[in-house]
């Protein structure tokens, strides 16, 4: 069996938050604390939690854009803290970033044809002359007309930009690409259109994503494994139809309950979560879901349970995995769509797919607007 | 749809920015919210939702928003009324929530200070009862222990306590509308799903109309009664909450439906909505939405669609609803 294209081992990552006055730390914030995961070439592992989980630093581990305080990080059975320069340049060919805000990544003194140059020439990848020509496909690739390599980034709406960062990302024909976050700052009918754009190159050119997002219902429409973070630690990692049917740890099962459903009146099984989330910096012990854990026990409070994985892969860190009453789709409920309502969105489909044949995604010229971001 | 004449009448609202090139941020809107009704404003950024909310309070800068129109709130168009008897009216019978609640509450202030501040000043109690009455509220939006909350800063809350500080401010003077932006934006789902819950209960126990403004579609569905559908600047189409998710009559409430990520199935494409909203500065001559629409004819693209009513009380503005005769 070949290696997994990333192995993330024990991975620890804590930020010193506090100083004494000579220096020495008070205050540690436990930001990844002993994870474990693997991704397969071609396919999406999504990391899913609130605010302040780790996901984001984790990403970055990944990258090796922070170095972890401890555990290790292989990209194709390659451990990345013993790269040397020449190759680190290498891995990052092979590994990229899109990041949450498209109004902050990309800069706004260069053009789209300047920003998707710069990646093929730090990593030679087409000669000087047919630079031009790269640009052009790379933006055929997401959807967007060639002659907009000569605008600046202002010019274009926040799915839009979102759309040459993924360009950009794909200019040096990575196999990995982390996308923190991709489409929080868009609206709803860009994010389909971003999303739909991912599954796509994700089938036509074999890539592999992180995807790092708090929003379940769109990791749902990305994902093949997903992992569920809660401060610092994995406690849920599955394949995601499994993750949807049947999820097991309370805290995955409180973030899909958790979500709103556009229906009225739909009959869901919930408990909603009481009290905050502890603060990082002071993690609670035993297992860190405990305080607002509904089927806590004097176990939780004092073991931190480990992450163990059944046969088929699902792996649950909850001390109480057996006793917890199964809840298969009672989460979700009833939540389809009326019959007459699916037949409207697919006439709507339908109708707005004849429009574009033959055409490209995004026909609509892009006027400065000076809109903030959404 | 509710009992009782409206409490809110918005008429022929419009919001034009003065500037460089003026914008039509808001563009004829008619809506109103009976007592007791909680109305959804849902739309995406820029389509003038916000701009509406504001405008009802009476918080847009009067240099560069020129407002016209009339709100009628219980039988007074609030566009006429005087700087200073607005000013009474807000945080008394008029109520708002922002999205920010950090940047809502003001940092040098404990939260005792700043719910007392609105009971002294509409209502005249002393200090002290003002006092009794705001632990009385945090207890009402459940924040634990509220006689030792009420003396932290807003820096020592979390974003979910904070929102609910800031619903007990808007609630302090029993307003009679309330009007909430974005409440649970900011905040992560599980704690949304406890402010959603809170929302749900000061419903039921108050008589005070909503106007909920969001995005999101699922939030709509969890909490009002009414929906407003915004585009460009224009309510689209109006509908009770069941009714618009079971058969919604404009094209691009079928279209940001079938945008939404689903939690019952993964679709192989979501659907999406071309292009990207028109510049305000200068709006389509005829339907907003012609330019995304699948539908869209040459008088789409020409004329202004009228307001069409429906039965069950509802409207869209398009030519073609009900919409059914589209999909045949």
């Amino acid at each position: 069996m070949t290696a997994p294209l990333l192995e993330v081992e024990n991975l620890v990552k804590h930020f010193v938050a506090r100083r004494s006055l000579i220096g020495h730390p008070t205050a540690t914030v436990k930001a990844v604390d002993g994870v474990t995961f693997s991704v397969e070439a071609g396919e999406t592992l999504a990391l899913v939690g609130e605010s302040g989980c780790g996901k984001t630093t984790l990403g970055r581990l990944a990258l090796r854009l922070v170095e972890p305080t401890s555990g290790t990080v292989r990209f194709e059975g390659r451990d990345l803290s013993a790269l040397n320069e020449r190759d680190l340049r290498a891995f990052r060919r092979n590994a990229q970033l899109v990041f949450q805000d498209p109004y902050a990544s990309l800069n706004p003194r260069m053009t789209i044809g300047q920003i998707l140059s710069e990646p093929l020439i730090l990593h030679r990848i087409v000669a000087p002359g047919r630079r031009r020509e790269r640009v052009a496909q790379l933006l055929h690739l997401v959807g967007l007309e060639p002659r907009f390599a000569a605008s600046y980034p202002h010019q274009f709406s926040g799915g839009q930009r979102q759309r040459i960062a993924i360009a950009r990302a794909l200019a040096v024909e990575p196999k990995l690409i982390v996308c923190d976050e991709p489409v929080s700052a868009l609206d709803v009918s860009i994010r389909s259109q971003v999303l739909n754009l991912l599954r796509d190159l994700q089938r036509r050119l074999g890539l592999a994503y992180l995807f790092i997002s708090h929003d379940l219902a769109v990791v749902k429409h990305v994902a093949d494994r997903i992992a569920v973070m809660n401060l610092g630690r994995i406690v849920e990692n599955a394949n995601a139809e499994d993750l949807f049917a049947s999820p097991r740890h309370p805290y995955s099962r409180a973030l899909l309950a958790a979500i709103p459903v556009p229906k009225a009146g739909v009959k869901r099984a919930r408990t909603i979560l009481q009290g905050d989330m502890p603060s990082a910096l002071s993690p609670p012990a035993g297992c860190r879901f405990h305080t607002r854990c509904p089927h806590a026990i004097e176990r939780c409070r004092l073991e931190s349970p480990d992450l163990v994985a059944d046969a088929r892969g699902h792996a649950t860190a909850c001390h109480r995995l057996g006793e917890l009453p199964p809840v298969g789709n009672t989460l979700i409920g009833d939540t389809g769509f009326s019959p007459s309502l699916e037949r409207m969105i697919a006439a709507f489909t339908r109708k707005a797919g004849m429009r574009k044949a033959g055409g490209l995604d995004t026909v609509e010229a892009a006027e400065p607007t000076g809109r903030g971001s959404p | 749809m509710t009992s009782g004449e409206p409490l809110i009448e918005i008429e022929g609202l419009r919001v034009v920015f003065r500037g460089e090139r003026a914008t039509h941020a808001v563009d004829s809107v008619d809506l109103e919210v009976a007592r007791g009704a909680t109305l959804a404003l849902v739309g995406e950024s820029g389509c003038g939702k916000s701009v509406t909310a504001l405008a009802i309070m009476g918080l847009l800068p009067a240099k560069t928003a020129e407002v016209s129109g009339a709100v009628r709130f219980d039988g007074v168009d609030l566009l006429d009324l005087p700087t200073d008897e607005m000013r009474d009216l807000r945080g008394d019978r008029l109520a708002m929530v922002f999205q920010e609640p950090m940047t809502s509450l003001n940092p040098s202030y404990t939260v005792g200070e700043q719910i007392v501040e609105s009971l002294v000043r509409h209502r005249g109690l002393s200090r002290a009862a003002a006092r009794n009455r705001a632990i009385e509220l945090l207890r009402r939006v459940h924040i634990p222990s509220p006689e030792r909350r009420i003396d932290d800063y807003p820096h020592k809350l979390s974003g979910g306590m904070r929102q609910r500080v800031m619903l007990a401010i808007a609630l302090a003077c029993d307003p009679q509308l309330l009007i909430a932006d974005e409440p649970t934006t900011a905040l992560d789902v599980t704690i949304q799903a406890q402010i959603l819950d809170l929302m749900r209960e000061l419903k039921a126990t108050s008589r005070a109309a909503i106007i909920l403004i969001t995005h999101d579609l699922g939030v709509v569905a969890e909490v009002c009664d009414e929906v407003a559908v915004m585009y460009a600047g224009e309510v689209v189409e109006r509908a009770s909450v069941e009714a618009l998710f079971e058969r919604p009559q404009h094209p691009y409430t079928v279209g940001l439906l079938g945008s939404v990520p689903r939690l019952d199935r993964r679709a192989a494409q979501l659907a999406t909505i071309e292009g990207m909203v028109p510049d305000m500065a200068a709006p389509p001559a005829g339907c907003r939405f012609a330019p995304r629409c699948p539908f869209a004819d040459a008088r789409c693209h020409r004329e202004r669609p009228p307001i069409v009513a429906l039965a069950g009380d509802r409207w869209s503005r398009c030519f073609y609803a009900p919409i059914e005769k589209l999909i045949s």
